[in-house]
């Protein structure tokens, strides 16, 4: 007999997956802002080569981006506690996505602030700016508003990645849709109705970074 | 009998119409300027001649290969129509010789054997007969346009056409490439070429067109129509040119 | 039974993990590579539907999680009645996964290439697919290289999520000698430098290809 669909656990559980897609956006929120922060000061260490600060930050962009994020997730909260360093899931997984965002951020925004015109930066010397004034006044903003749609991409692929959280037991969509199927066994249907939650808070986070990019960073309200 | 004709034919960019019925008749042999401001319509009209834009309304016949409304054979049409764009367009990947010799493989199936003679003639004509090795970032941007002219031609067209082929060329580049097409002039080559070299309009083209506004100004021989342009819009055109 | 583990039976073991790791990503990335190949002629095609399928093809696996890829492969094909191994689960969701990254990556060098050379291919009469093939495409494959070989380290690190469906590759190994050992630290930074060995010559070799390319241009 053909295998029947049935929605009706999920949906019976809808509370449950929307609490879970809640918590995944509030731990992206969360990692977004300290992740693109750490970013910003990676990338003018590394832009500045304020020794030995730029080296630091090489070091841990490389080791970031060529190791997985659940290792990293594993590392933290698993691996730390034998070091004293103890944390709740939820302090590990937001830990987690603002060290693995950071490292690409910098990156990232290292690059915009690479792109900076030379004369932008004469324009502001011959105006006696310091170097913190032109950086604050003159580079920041048209690097950040160069990369934003790359570190759009990257805030999304973290969100994307936090599934994985549910693996130390971090209560996000995942966790929730996980104990949704070990009750009522329709793997199937929790894991579709689970993905499309994720295309569309995908979409929402792309729309919502794009309008977030053109108001602040960009700083021209349509 | 012309070798080119085309009626009536209007083309529009969304609801900007930039060409408002032209008709103009090229016989064989014929050498024809195509002058006006930027946005006079002249380059569009120069691509709707291969179908490189569509043609919204009117017709086109190039040696019996007609186009209606738009709608005919266009690949028909294009082996029998070359063209020399401003920033050559050379393909990177293949030495000069390979540029040369790629349509006539592919598009008539010719023999490598047979298209490698073609290309070595053509180059030969171009004066580039040493380089049939060289890749295009190891040529001049003046070496570079000539083998683009010798690409166009080993597709053997009934005429050719030239968008501003020296307009992206160093100053000291443009002779050679001018002597080229003088060269094929002389040979009896059909060309139409948009064109800001008004001196070379004059003393090579038998006949000088002067868009404005999507549409055929004013037309005639060259050396008459520069000496005593009849419109007030080409006199300022000229003034404006010769100034410059 | 209590087993005692030395450091040198936890890297062994590691490495015994890792083979599959390794094993998964280069079938993912091949076969990957030639489904994505497919996906990209669909999405480069003239052909609207063929088109369209394409985009949402790729902007549903690069809109959602690997984790979900694989869960609903995973359980889908049980449903479908195929008896699926973890194995072949991860080896055909990550497979698709990368597809999908690999045709859009591709997508981009595609269209990177200048319009000129698609006006001068179309001047000189040659079809659209003879453009593809003469002129556009090796183009297009030299500025692919790169970004290609670059997209190689996330299908390594991806194949790290095959663990949670039950796939013994590195990650899973490290999670079990984790809890044998009670040594997370040691493990996970094993496990990390494992990754690391196998990634870092990869984004090294992908940038020095860009490099060489941007000299080269």
């Amino acid at each position: 007999m053909a295998y029947q669909f049935d929605f009706t656990p999920v949906l019976d559980n809808a509370g449950l997956l929307l609490t879970g897609a809640g918590f995944t956006l509030a731990l992206t929120a969360v990692g977004a802002v300290f992740g693109i922060g750490l970013g910003v000061l990676g990338a003018v260490c590394r832009a500045w080569k304020l020794a030995p600060f730029d080296r630091l930050f090489g070091l841990y962009v490389e080791v970031i981006r060529n190791t997985p994020f659940l290792v990293q997730l594993f590392f933290i909260f698993f691996g730390l506690p034998s070091l004293g360093v103890k944390m709740t899931e939820w302090q590990a997984a937001v830990l987690a996505m603002v060290i693995n965002l950071g490292a690409y951020s910098t990156e990232i925004i290292r690059a915009g602030i690479q792109a900076t015109p030379r004369g932008q930066l004469e324009a502001a010397e011959s105006l006696a700016m310091t170097r913190t004034q032109t950086f604050k006044h003159v580079v920041l903003r048209p690097a950040l508003a160069k990369v934003w749609p790359a570190l759009t991409s990257q805030v999304i692929i973290v969100m994307l990645g936090s599934a994985v959280c549910s693996q130390i037991a971090t209560e996000e969509l995942t966790f929730a849709a996980n104990f949704i199927q070990s009750r009522s066994f329709r793997a199937f249907e929790t894991y579709f109705v689970t993905t499309a939650i994720y295309f569309v808070m995908a979409l929402l986070i792309r729309q919502l970074l794009i309008q977030l990019g053109q108001r602040v960073v960009v700083g021209r309200a349509r | 009998m012309s070798l080119v004709k085309i009626s009536g034919l209007h083309k529009y960019f969304g609801s900007n119409h930039v060409l408002k019925g032209i008709d103009l008749d090229v016989a064989q042999g014929d050498v024809i300027a195509l002058i006006g401001r930027s946005g006079s319509g002249k380059s569009t009209l120069l691509r709707t001649i291969n179908g490189l834009e569509t043609i919204d309304k009117g017709e086109l016949v190039v040696d019996g290969t007609a186009l209606h409304d738009g709608k005919g054979d266009l690949r028909a049409l294009r082996q029998k129509v070359g063209m020399v764009f401003q920033q050559f367009n050379l393909f990177p990947h293949l030495t000069a010789g390979q540029n040369v010799m790629l349509a006539p493989t592919v598009v008539k199936g010719i023999s490598k054997r047979d298209a490698e003679d073609i290309a070595r003639e053509m180059l030969l004509k171009v004066g580039l007969s040493d380089k049939f090795n060289s890749f295009p970032d190891q040529l001049s941007g003046g070496q570079q346009q000539r083998v683009a002219i010798a690409r166009a031609l080993a597709m053997q067209p009934k005429v050719l056409l030239c968008d501003e082929i020296t307009s992206a060329l160093d100053p000291e580049l443009v002779s050679e490439v001018l002597a080229v097409v003088r060269q094929l002039a002389t040979e009896g080559m059909t060309l139409i070429m948009v064109t800001h070299e008004m001196r070379f309009a004059r003393d090579v083209g038998n006949k000088l067109i002067f868009m404005h506004h999507g549409l055929i100004h004013e037309s005639g021989d060259p050396k008459a129509v520069f000496a005593n342009p009849q419109t007030p819009e080409l006199a300022n055109f000229v003034g404006a040119v010769q100034m410059a | 039974m209590f087993v005692q583990f030395s450091t040198w039976d936890i890297v062994r073991n590691l490495l015994e993990g890792g083979k599959w790791t390794l094993g998964l990503s280069l079938i993912a990335f091949f076969l990957g590579g030639g489904v994505g190949l497919v996906i990209l002629f669909a999405r480069i095609a003239h052909n609207r539907l063929l088109q369209s399928l394409a985009k949402a093809y790729i902007e549903v696996f690069q809109g959602t999680p690997l984790l979900m890829q694989l869960f609903i492969v995973f359980f889908g094909l049980s449903l479908a009645g195929v008896d699926v191994s973890p194995w072949f689960a991860a080896a055909a969701g990550l497979t698709l996964f990368t597809s999908a990254y690999l045709a859009e990556i591709w997508r981009g060098c595609v269209e990177s290439v200048p319009r000129g050379q698609w006006e001068a291919s179309t001047s000189l009469a040659l079809s659209y697919p003879q453009q593809m093939r003469y002129v556009v495409l090796p183009q297009a494959l030299r500025i692919a290289i790169a970004p290609t070989v670059g997209f190689s380290v996330q299908v390594v690190k991806g194949t790290a999520v095959t663990s949670i469906i039950g796939f013994a590759e590195l990650t899973k190994t490290g999670s079990m000698l984790a809890n044998a050992t009670f040594q997370p630290f040691l493990v996970f930074g094993l496990v990390a430098a494992a990754y690391f060995i196998l990634c870092y010559p990869l984004s090294l070799y992908a940038k020095s290809l860009e490099k060489k390319f941007h000299v080269a241009r």
